[in-house]
């Protein structure tokens, strides 16, 4: 067990990056962060238990503390700022689905965003969302349940009732 | 919201989109939409969030995974430790010296302060010999094997000069720089349009960590990637955006490991 095993989790990780950060280079450094903390951090991993929930775990602290020491600016809530620095291939309807979906995805806060993206786009179960995040399952499923209805009002340009932040 | 006996819960509706609900659950929740067809359109909305996130995202999983990260995960590799005796010995030092200087692994703490002045001293290096007409090194390209012995003597180890005119630099030379207790070289090189980046070298203590990954500092305007590798500390620094500065200490890297 060693740094090739965590190296076969880097393009889930850096999937999961791109999606909560938006900006490429800034997804990449986080990743990085993680790996680093991963690694020095190795002994600390359960032989037997799921090495990709433990990864994505520290990738959560590391989003965290990165965030608050203002290193990473995640949200910007303006209009204006919708671009990702990610490619779209182009597709009429879809394209301009996806782009709905990412400014959407962007205003939504980091908690919720955190919780879509590792249920809707990493597929963890409900139970290995709760322990990355390290929040009990009944919060996993408010922040859930919120974070979709918001992300479906954005999308569907409706005016977004104001979202009461659940700790 | 309530079906048959059991009542259904709007948990059970995610589950439902997440495709996690047993067949019993699943059977309850479909019946008891077909009475609710405005959940239903919801519902349906959620899962094309689901979908849509795969479509924009899911290219990622077949980027090639940049360099830098495939040297984290490379340089890491070859414990000469057992991997928790070696995990343990590190985390104490980074317990103490906090975020934003990582390093690599297995590094004496006696070398923190020092790795921590790499990128400084670059930076201030290469703001005083960058906007430099007439001496901008002092040994110029065009003696370059003297430069690289020279150099190479004074830092008691061997340099090597790294060629980046794949992304339009020129060596333009290098000289001797003095840094805390030890020599340290700047070699120079410049695009077409006088632009400059300077390419720190000094010795540096490893201890065993064989090498670090790419670090990032911005110092000022100029933005340094530093990294170790054996028993030589490299510092790239410019004044050009981040992604450009890291192709070209990709580039130096690369030309350095061969």
């Amino acid at each position: 067990m060693d740094a090739n095993d965590i190296a076969v989790h880097i393009p889930r990780l850096r999937r999961y990056a791109r999606a909560l950060v938006g900006d490429v280079t800034a997804a990449d450094d986080l990743v990085q962060d993680t790996m680093e903390r991963a690694l020095h951090k190795f002994s600390l991993w359960q032989r037997g238990s799921n090495l990709r929930a433990w990864l994505f775990t520290i990738m959560h602290n590391t989003f965290v503390n990165q965030v608050r020491a203002g290193r990473l600016t995640t949200i910007s809530m303006s209009e204006e700022s919708g671009h990702m620095d990610i490619e779209v291939t182009p597709g009429q309807e879809q394209q301009i689905q996806i782009r709905d979906l990412v400014s959407a995805l962007k205003r939504l806060p980091d908690e919720f965003r955190e919780v879509v993206l590792l249920v809707g786009l990493e597929q963890l179960s409900y139970e290995e969302t709760a322990r990355v995040l390290g929040i009990p399952m009944g919060t996993v499923m408010s922040r859930l349940a919120r974070g979709r209805e918001k992300l479906r009002v954005l999308m569907a340009g409706e005016p977004v009732p104001v979202l009461r932040r659940v700790k | 919201m309530s079906y048959g006996s059991k009542p259904i819960r709007e948990d059970e509706l995610h589950a439902y989109v997440d495709g996690r609900l047993d067949d019993n659950r699943r059977q309850a929740v479909a019946e008891w939409l077909a009475a609710h067809p405005e959940d239903v359109v919801r519902l349906e909305s959620y899962r094309k969030q689901n979908a849509l996130m795969h479509s924009m995202f899911d290219a990622v999983l077949d980027e090639p995974v940049p360099s830098q990260l495939q040297v984290t995960a490379r340089r890491h590799r070859r414990p000469a430790l057992p991997w928790a005796a070696a995990a343990a010995v590190t985390w104490l030092v980074v317990g103490g010296a906090g975020g934003w200087l990582l390093h690599g692994y297995r590094m004496a703490q006696s070398e923190l302060p020092a790795l921590a002045t790499l990128p400084q001293r670059a930076a201030i290096a290469h703001v005083v010999y960058t906007p430099e007409v007439l001496h901008p090194v002092e040994v110029g390209v065009e003696q370059e094997a003297h430069l690289v012995n020279w150099l190479s003597k004074r830092l008691g180890t061997e340099v090597r000069v790294p060629h980046l005119q794949a992304i339009g630099y020129d060596l333009v030379g290098g000289r001797l720089l003095p840094d805390q207790d030890r020599p340290a070289a700047q070699f120079m090189y410049q695009d077409a349009g006088g632009r400059r980046l300077t390419l720190y070298v000094r010795t540096q203590e490893a201890h065993g960590a064989e090498a670090t990954a790419f670090r990032y500092s911005s110092q000022e305007k100029v933005a340094v990637f530093y990294w170790i590798d054996g028993s030589v500390g490299y510092a790239l620094s410019g004044e050009v955006d981040k992604a450009a500065l890291l192709r070209a200490a990709e580039l130096v890297y690369r030309d350095l490991n061969p």
